[in-house]
């Protein structure tokens, strides 16, 4: 397993940011196995941008860049996302 | 209401750790110099063994060449010293590789595309016209310094392309796809720039 | 009492250095004092922002060491030599001073009094930190929770909060200490890695269904949860909050 690998709740600040909610308790089903899972725990790897992926399968979940003050995410790896308000 | 900063707030006596007396002419906008090398990467590290690893051109041209290691490591090879620059602002100078030339694995090559796309272990991919990776200005490496490439930073080989920020030199790499459209990478397709350009400061899409 | 839906953006803001707290020869605590702060739950986390006078930034995320206190929020930071930001909140920083601040952050890795079922926690070097503010909540909360606390350090003089620890033991709490580089004379307890063994030794049975929570560097994470999985812990019922290789 890799040494980088965080989970998912490493980057609740960011995800706080963006969405105005509090996302890793938020469960996602992956797009690849369809196992579902809190977004706290998936695997976040840090490269140019930021990586979620699957715990389970390792398909990619979602990418996240961050410039100033625009942040794109491809969420396309999610199959759907549930989330309690 | 609690004070809120709307600016950043400069904290008292803080610098970081980056180096101090750097020649400003040798770094692009916005970038700082690290001493150390920082690992990124978007995936775990893959672990390829050299039996099965190959390295192959593909896609639009007259025929796919493909070496195995040892036909790779037999290539003429060169010492490379550039600077790179990461899109995360950090910047390494002088850094030292060993590699082949791209020029040398598309000698003899007739192709009508004008794009390439890098692909990689792990299903990492990044693109760039052909002109951009060709005539001295891309080599894939093996050797970082006197050692040969770790696995954390894209061994058993690499690509290196210094003058665009460093996402466009894909870790573990294994081959390149020859096309005649341009096809957006990982990245390129959620945000960062298309061309990539660190002295045009070319992060963002929209940059 | 808390949904998990924190309302509104998140914003920086501006925390005062209140008090600073030698824990071991590399580990401080830092108190902030943070106007408005809208207390945090044990396990959640800050984000800290750095910018120098022409514009450089780094920005690091700090679990909270202590339980809910009004305006004051502890931070338990372990000195990284050469580190980016690290050595400057450990050793410059001075009572006064100013730094930004965002949170609390984290509805994931998070524990509550009022959540049922024995507590294990696995802590790994400075991962103990979110930890002991799940300790030091269940104690302000006079709570009762059958709690192991499993604490791997390389010595004893790297143990954080190991008199408070001895303190709050009893009542419920066990805390039991691996020393995997060193130990002082005299020394009965564990001398090796966590590993499955000691887990079983130490921990609930996965029959008592407990709820886990392991945090530190990224192996040790990755051993702990493999372990517990393979003595039988239901997966879901484990949390972990990986630092990366070096923690935060």
């Amino acid at each position: 397993m890799d040494e980088l690998m965080l989970d998912g709740n490493a980057i609740a600040g960011l995800l706080q940011e963006v969405f105005a909610v509090e996302m890793t308790t938020a469960v996602g089903t992956c797009g690849g196995c369809g196992a579902p899972g809190p977004v706290g725990a998936v695997h976040v790897y840090r490269g140019a941008g930021i990586v979620l992926r699957c715990p389970h399968c390792g398909n990619v979940l979602a990418k996240i860049v961050k410039g100033d003050s625009r942040v794109w995410i491809d969420s396309t790896g999610i199959r759907t996302l549930e989330v309690t308000v | 209401m609690p004070p809120r900063a709307v600016k950043p707030v400069v904290s008292r006596g803080w610098r970081g750790r980056r180096a101090a007396d750097v020649d400003p002419e040798r770094l692009p906008p916005g970038q700082y110099v690290t001493s150390d090398f920082p690992v990124l990467s978007a995936g775990p590290t893959p672990h390829t063994s050299l039996e099965l690893w190959d390295f192959s051109i593909v896609g639009e041209l007259d025929e796919p060449r493909k070496w195995t290691w040892e036909e790779f490591r037999a290539l003429p090879s060169e010492e490379i010293t550039r600077d790179i620059h990461c899109v995360n602002k950090w910047s390494k100078l002088d850094t030292v590789w060993r590699g082949v030339s791209v020029d040398t694995l598309l000698e003899g090559i007739e192709t009508s595309g004008g794009y390439v796309t890098q692909f990689s272990d792990g299903g990492y991919t990044t693109n760039l016209p052909l002109e951009d990776i060709t005539a001295g200005k891309a080599w894939v490496v093996f050797a970082y310094g006197d050692e040969p490439l770790e696995p954390e930073h894209g061994g058993p080989a690499r690509m290196l392309v210094p003058r665009h920020y460093f996402w466009k030199s894909a870790k573990w790499i294994r081959g390149l796809r020859l096309h005649s459209t341009d096809e957006p990478g990982f990245w390129e397709t959620n945000g960062y720039h298309n061309y990539g350009d660190p002295w045009q400061e070319q992060r963002y899409q929209g940059d | 009492m808390a949904g998990t839906a924190v309302p509104g953006r998140l914003s920086w803001q501006l925390a005062e250095l209140a008090e600073v707290v030698v824990e071991t020869p590399r580990v401080k605590t830092i108190v902030f004092d943070v106007p408005g702060w809208p207390s945090h739950r044990a396990g959640q986390h800050v984000d800290i922002r750095l910018t120098a006078e022409d514009g450089y930034q780094a920005e690091r995320s700090f679990s909270i060491a202590s339980a809910a206190d009004g305006t004051r929020v502890a931070l338990t930071v372990q000195k990284i030599e050469d580190g980016e930001v690290s050595p400057y909140l450990t050793e410059e920083l001075r009572p006064g001073d100013k730094i930004e601040l965002r949170g609390p952050i984290g509805g994931y890795f998070v524990w509550e009094p009022s959540e049922r079922g024995p507590l294990m926690l696995v802590a790994g070097g400075s991962g103990i930190v979110p930890l002991m503010a799940m300790i030091r909540t269940r104690e302000a909360a006079g709570d009762d929770t059958e709690t192991v606390l499993l604490y791997s350090s390389r010595s004893r003089d790297d143990v954080i909060y190991r008199d408070e620890l001895e303190r709050l033991s009893g009542n419920g709490l066990a805390v039991v200490h691996a020393l995997t580089d060193s130990q002082p004379p005299g020394w009965t307890g564990y001398a090796r890695r966590v590993d499955a063994e000691m887990l079983a030794e130490v921990g609930p049975r996965p029959a008592e269904r407990p709820r886990v929570y392991a945090c530190g560097p990224t192996p040790f994470v990755e051993a702990v949860a493999e372990a517990l999985v393979r003595l039988g812990h239901d997966p879901l019922a484990i949390k972990t909050e990986r630092f990366g290789p070096t923690g935060r």
